[in-house]
């Protein structure tokens, strides 16, 4: 926020004249801008002197560093081809599958959400629910769900429809609180059922967001899906763990570069479905 | 929308015959891949298990509490490298960040043929890939430790910056440029006259929102030794010391919200 943006700091044309400009600063208030500077200053101090760096254990990492990004130029999909496959058909598996059930189950969930349309009790559940679901990361739901459901895309699967269901249920709910009501009332007004009222006063007017919010989601599950392995929930992760743990960089890069071209691709589908629906 | 004549006069539906029959052909599609793609981990899965999984639950909580207050000792300092992880993480991503953003928005670009396209290469892959990936990948590097994690978060978090910046910057009100061009001034000097204060709320707003992510990554980044609090989650998962793991994920927990708490605060004051 500027200088102008707020009325009362303005300086008259008079009290301007003659003197030099300046340019207004970010932080408005003095004394919140010194004591920001000074802290951030102190800070950096601090954790400078706190991170230690081994430097020379990473210039001789250096040369490896050199060789991996060599290996982006030769990328070797073919000597690890069949763990390679059997990853990622695994992860794409898992993509799918968790998306389709996360999705379904977020949608009565984003309805209970909705403070425009749920009771208090019910509100207040399916919100805890969004808060534990965005408030636990994907990995340590994973590192917990193996230790219960034993290694396997099952884990991976449970974690990533888990999450979904935060965010989807999350942002779906604020849609559906800011729908334009009377719509809605116009269609309750002419006697419809409650089930009526949803599909025929509350859907159509947040479908083209849900249709936008899933794709987007599909896409930050399959990239989520390529680390749940690390941690033994299936996927590709557990072949890139293996192929950096024996320094098979040329493997690693043939990995990583599937995972940017499905990302992409899905990107890019994602651009073009939002586009037409909304 | 078609209408059909019928004996009983016109009716209307929604759809006509074959945008029905197509409509159907793809849900079918769709859930015909669904049953196939649960097949699949419907095999890899031991059932048995899964049926069983609520005895492991309660019995793993009822190991896990309660949680091991005294291992708080330990953590005091994994936490302050936590911190540290996520901030200068996120500050070696915003220097990184800006030029990119600034190659890659369409008015500020030396060139929309060469340079733009290669800026958003750099955007894309770095966001595509987590950072724990990066972080796995820089520990094979330079070693395992909180510099490693640093410089996967900054890594991950380009892409997002300048992603988010270069929007901004291709937003900004063309008119305050063309006033300060007018003015005689150089290039760079529109940029620090004309663009900066432009975007310099956004900027602000995309650091801290970035830095809350980024607490959040910086707390596992250590089950694959990148330093921070994971490193102690991986130890005592390791040792199945459980009321070890419950206490790191309170802790995790309540930096989780006061992030979102400070980013939210933060956030509300500049916009």
């Amino acid at each position: 926020m500027n200088a102008y943006a707020t009325g009362e700091t303005h300086p008259t044309l008079n009290e301007m004249l003659g003197t030099r400009w300046r340019r207004p600063p970010l932080v408005q208030r003095a004394w919140l801008r010194w004591v920001l500077v000074i802290g951030g200053i102190a800070y950096l101090i601090a954790a400078f002197l706190s991170v230690e760096v081994n430097w020379t254990r990473v210039y001789e990492g250096l040369d490896r560093g050199g060789a991996f990004i060599m290996a982006f130029t030769q990328p070797n999909f073919v000597s690890r081809a069949d763990a390679i496959w059997d990853g990622m058909l695994e992860s794409i598996v898992m993509t799918v599958a968790s998306s389709v059930v996360g999705i379904l189950v977020s949608i009565p969930i984003a309805l209970g959400a909705a403070r425009n349309i749920a009771p208090l009790p019910i509100y207040l559940i399916c919100r805890g629910i969004i808060a534990v679901s965005r408030a636990l990361q994907e990995i340590i739901v994973a590192i917990l769900l193996v230790a219960i459901f034993g290694f396997g895309p099952f884990a991976g699967f449970v974690t990533l429809s888990f999450a979904t269901i935060g965010f989807l249920s999350k942002l779906l709910a604020e849609d559906i609180e800011s729908m334009d009501r009377s719509q809605a009332e116009a269609v309750r007004a002419t006697g419809a059922r409650w089930s009526q009222w949803i599909d025929y006063g509350v859907k159509p007017q947040v479908i083209p967001r849900l249709i936008g919010l899933s794709i987007y989601r599909v896409d930050i599950n399959f990239r989520e899906s390529a680390i749940l392995g690390l941690v033994g929930a299936g996927g590709i992760g557990a072949t890139l763990n293996t192929a950096f743990d024996r320094y098979e960089y040329d493997t690693a890069a043939a990995i990583l570069l599937i995972i940017i071209g499905i990302v992409m691709a899905l990107e890019y589908i994602s651009g073009i479905v939002r586009a037409r629906v909304q | 929308m078609p209408v059909i004549e019928s004996s009983e006069g016109p009716v209307w539906r929604l759809r006509n015959r074959n945008e029905t029959l197509t409509r159907w052909f793809v849900w079918l599609l769709g859930i015909a891949i669904f049953l196939w793609c649960w097949q699949q981990i419907s095999d890899a899965t031991t059932w048995f298990f899964v049926w069983d999984a609520p005895n492991i639950a309660g019995d793993i909580l009822g190991r896990a509490t309660p949680p091991r207050w005294s291992y708080m000792d330990n953590l005091w300092w994994p936490i302050w490298d936590t911190l540290n992880i996520a901030t200068l993480g996120t500050i070696g991503a915003l220097i990184l960040a800006v030029p990119i953003a600034f190659l890659a928005a369409r008015n500020t670009t030396p060139s929309t043929l060469f340079i733009r396209p290669i800026a958003l290469l750099i955007i894309v892959a770095t966001r595509s890939i987590n950072s724990l990936i990066w972080a796995l990948l820089l520990i094979a590097i330079i070693g395992p430790g909180v510099f490693a994690g640093i410089i996967a978060i900054a890594i991950r978090s380009i892409g997002f910056c300048a992603k988010l910046l270069y929007e901004a910057i291709e937003e900004i009100d063309q008119s305050q440029v063309e006033a300060v061009t007018a003015t005689g001034a150089s290039r760079w000097q529109v940029m620090v006259y004309g663009i900066v204060p432009q975007i310099m709320p956004a900027f602000a707003g995309i650091a801290v929102f970035r830095w809350d992510i980024n607490i959040r990554e910086s707390t596992v980044l250590g089950l694959v030794g990148a330093g921070g609090i994971g490193l102690q989650l991986q130890a005592s998962l390791n040792t199945l010391a459980w009321p070890q793991v419950s206490l790191i994920l309170l802790v995790i927990l309540a930096a989780v919200v006061i992030s979102e708490w400070v980013s939210a605060k933060v956030r509300g004051a500049i916009i």
